[in-house]
């Protein structure tokens, strides 16, 4: 049962992907590329909450480090778009040290707290920042500067295939991952961290590897979100974006490779939908929170896990 | 002195409370000594500060002459210490066989074949064969014990500390510990808390008596047995029961 | 005005922050202290408060019999909402302290996002009962020996003093039901242990909701004596859970003395900091701060190590 069905599985959702690029209509192809990218967002995440066990409450941070280490330079200084793109996955890399560093000293509800509260910091940080960052305003990245290995993201098609190529990437990285010792003691970590450790597993080395890793994949897709779309504002640093990936995650399965791009392309319709209906859609985010916690903890690919197939990593 | 195991002088008082006081030991390879007292004697506190769960107040923890005093868990646990939990702690959502690939894959590394090989074997010497594939947490009680005795061999220590093994086991449960227990004579030196006499004399090589924090006794079996200040401290009632 | 009155000013400033924040932060920390829980939505329902005071007032008509009717009636229909989450929410995922906060980050945005649909995106005033201004006098030391002067600008309302007397009011109400009364006896033992409250014969259950409602009430108390001062609006309970957190972080999770006492810190360097620099700047600082007591001492500074 190892490899081949989950490989097609994976692959295949690649391919319908793939495919989607030549038939969806312009609005929804648009939206899917966006979907790939937050779901990028979100497989960086699940990385540290749902597979390690941590609850982050602050990964906008990550997310606008990725951004703003790739507008900023683009912007100020006039670095191209390849070398913008590792400054931007570096910041994500070097604040999520930082931060894994002091946040790993506490646990639980602490841990929560404090990436919130690191978080909140850095968003206003990028307020403070007015000048350069432009703050709720944003910066826009001109189209010419969106070039990138002789590639012109600014094109519909180009930039699908661009987000499809990271989305992809990452999904078989997070799928290799899972598969590797060092995945199965992260799981080990968050089933029970103390029988880990007394297993002679250096838990607290194994948990900031996690928060590099998710903060550093979650960095990738804010500078490709920022690359792609050519902007970056002060939004994506506030605290709905770092509920949202919890809430993609919850949605779509914690702790399975799949569930963050079921959990994206579901919530991110739904939005879309009730974002037309009225100024206050997030009610829906809201809503689906409680009853995620209340009724489906394990999310849509978490109960695909426990009703048919149980080697669903 | 070519001891495997020394302690020093070692101490932890929490909050004025002396609960583990200038306790000197030795165990040498090999060894199967047991650790007894009544409740409340330290015990737990003392294997504890042996393992790296608990920082002691004062003293010193020596393994295989290296002091290991300020190590972290981990670091003892690679050195060649394995601990099983008084209360069982295993990874309850995850297979049998995981939890014992978990405790092997530290040692073998990234090689499936022998990883599977010795889940296999320790699987089969603790009688848990053919329960791979469910959850930990579906196993009986007494199971449970035994998956936490397997992921303790699974790491090929160099000694192995039980904390009450037998407790909440059944007779028959019982007699299949002891057995292994038996069998493991050579490979490994043991630290048994225990509160079960008749496992204690029946396996241990010497017995530890603490009380009150402190050493009360050292000696073999028919020694403590006979020894008047153990009978009045804690053999007295228990050895009734 | 020179810098002595500016400080007094900000001082009275801080100190109006201060009493809003204490009532505000000792909910959160009730909650917190007697079911160890973090309630995330607690921003929500100061605001809620707020938006009631407009809605009760305006409804009445305005006017002292308006506003004092919205101090009675807002803290009740909050208390009882929460109340009402408590028992079909929180103690449906058995108070778990991660699924209690992922589901009060939804309860954050159900209420929240209700607010916009119903009361809508504007900030709305409501006039407060009274507001006598009250000139202040500094003393200066002229050439004849000090002396008081009455520096233009340096005043206080009478509604202000209003609010800080209000809040010591219930804060010590607060007080005298948790030490000197049987609710206030239930709710320690239940803090100290669950189960063996249970086993007492303690409703663990109705204390839990008791207490959730009452930390609930508590803020939008706060929030009702807050409008006349600062205008409702939908967004206000963002920024108040963040202060409540600082204060209730630096005061020792569960301490009502602490709370209390960090309200007072928190107020009163906010006032001044931003006063004189930029208040994103001191935001930023006071985040950073919190943050690092709860990696380094995450007893609050004042509170004594948990257990």
């Amino acid at each position: 049962m190892r490899g081949g069905r989950l490989i097609g599985l994976h692959l295949g959702l690649v391919a319908v992907l793939f495919a989607l690029n030549f038939v969806l209509p312009a609005y929804s192809h648009g939206t899917v590329a966006r979907v790939m990218v937050l779901a990028t967002y979100a497989m960086g995440y699940n990385i540290l909450f749902g597979y390690t066990g941590l609850l982050s409450l602050g990964h906008a941070m990550f997310f606008a480090a990725g951004m703003y280490g790739l507008a900023m330079p683009m912007t100020h200084l006039g670095l191209g778009a390849g070398p913008a793109l590792l400054t931007g996955i570096g910041s994500a890399a070097v604040l999520s040290l930082g931060v894994g560093l002091l946040a790993l000293r506490t646990r639980g509800v602490a841990f929560m707290i404090v990436t919130l509260m690191f978080s909140q910091a850095a968003w206003l940080t990028i307020l403070l920042a007015g000048r350069w960052t432009r703050g709720d305003e944003g910066v826009v990245i001109p189209q010419a500067d969106r070039m990138l290995l002789g590639l012109d993201l600014s094109d519909p098609s180009t930039r699908y295939l661009a987000a499809l190529a990271l989305f992809s990437a990452v999904l078989f990285g997070t799928l290799w991952l899972v598969r590797q010792p060092i995945g199965r003691v992260l799981v080990a970590i968050r089933e029970n961290e103390d029988r880990a450790e007394l297993l002679g597993y250096d838990t607290f080395r194994h948990k900031l590897g996690a928060v590099v890793l998710s903060g550093t994949v979650s960095g990738a897709a804010g500078a490709a979100y920022g690359l792609f779309f050519g902007y970056a504002g002060a939004s994506f640093a506030e605290t709905h974006y770092s509920i949202f990936p919890l809430l993609w995650v919850l949605l779509g399965g914690a702790g399975t490779v799949i569930g963050p791009f079921l959990g994206t392309l579901f919530m991110f319709y739904l939005i879309d939908l009730t974002s037309g209906l009225t100024p206050a859609y997030m009610l829906v985010a809201g809503v689906a929170l409680v009853l995620l916690t209340l009724f489906a903890p394990q999310g849509l690919a978490g109960e695909i896990r426990r009703r048919w197939w149980r080697g669903l990593p | 002195m070519s001891a495997l195991l020394s302690t020093r002088a070692l101490s932890r008082s929490f909050g004025g409370l002396r609960a583990v006081h200038e306790v000197d030991l030795d165990l040498g390879p090999g060894e199967v000594r047991a650790l007894i007292g009544p409740n409340g004697a330290g015990k737990t506190t003392f294997v504890s500060m042996l393992i790296g769960r608990v920082a002691p107040s004062s003293g010193r923890v020596l393994f295989d002459g290296q002091d290991i005093t300020r190590r972290p868990a981990h670091a003892r646990v690679r050195l060649g210490l394995a601990y099983t939990f008084q209360i069982t702690s295993v990874f309850a959502r995850l297979p049998v066989a995981e939890n014992v690939a978990l405790a092997a894959r530290r040692r073998l590394g990234r090689d499936r074949a022998a990883v599977a090989a010795e889940v296999a074997r320790t699987l089969g010497r603790v009688g848990l064969t053919g329960r791979e594939k469910i959850a930990a947490a579906d196993l009986s009680y007494g199971h449970q014990r035994l998956l936490e005795l397997a992921m303790g061999l699974a790491q090929a220590p160099r000694l192995l500390i039980l904390d009450e093994p037998t407790q909440g086991l059944s007779e028959p449960e019982i007699e299949t510990f002891k057995a292994l227990v038996r069998t493991l004579a050579g490979e490994t030196a043991i630290l048994l808390i225990e509160h079960n006499m008749g496992v204690v004399m029946e396996l241990a090589d010497r017995i530890t008596v603490l009380d009150a924090g402190v050493v009360l006794a050292e000696g073999a079996p028919a020694a403590i047995r006979a020894d008047a200040r153990v009978q009045a401290a804690y053999l007295g009632t228990a050895a009734d029961a | 005005m020179e810098f002595g009155p500016h400080l007094m000013l900000a001082v009275l400033e801080g100190a109006v922050t201060a009493a809003v924040l204490a009532l505000m932060a000792s909910g959160l920390s009730l909650v917190f202290g007697v079911m160890r829980v973090v309630n995330v939505a607690h921003g929500q329902f100061f605001m809620l408060g707020a938006v009631l005071a407009w809605a009760v007032s305006s409804a009445l008509g305005g006017g002292a019999v308006g506003f004092v009717a919205a101090l009675l009636l807002a803290p009740v229909i909050a208390g009882a909402l929460a109340v009402a989450a408590d028992l079909t929410v929180l103690k449906r995922v058995g108070y778990d302290p991660e699924r209690t906060i992922v589901a009060t980050i939804g309860l954050l945005y159900i209420l929240q996002q209700a607010a916009l649909m119903t009361y809508g995106p504007e900030a709305r005033p409501v006039a407060p009962p009274f507001n006598d201004r009250l000139a202040l006098p500094w003393i200066e030391f002229g050439p004849e020996g000090p002396g008081l002067i009455w520096p233009w600008g340096l005043s206080i309302t009478s509604y202000k003093l209003f609010v800080m007397g209000a809040a010591a009011a219930v804060l010590a109400g607060l007080w005298a039901l948790m030490t000197r009364t049987g609710i206030g006896l239930v709710m320690r033992a239940t803090q100290l242990d669950r189960e063996t409250a249970q086993a007492f014969g303690i409703p663990v259950e109705r204390v839990y909701a008791g207490v959730f409602g009452l930390g609930a009430a508590l803020a939008a108390l706060a929030g009702v004596l807050i409008v006349p001062i600062q205008q409702a609006h939908y967004l206000m309970g963002g920024d108040a859970l963040l202060l409540s957190f600082i204060v209730v972080i630096i005061g020792g999770l569960g301490s009502l003395g602490g709370t209390v006492i960090a309200a007072l810190l928190i107020g009163l360097s906010d006032g001044i900091v931003s006063v004189f620099f930029s208040p994103t700047l001191a935001k930023i600082l006071a985040t950073l701060l919190v943050a690092l007591v709860l990696v380094f001492r995450p007893e609050g500074l004042m509170g004594k190590a948990a257990r």
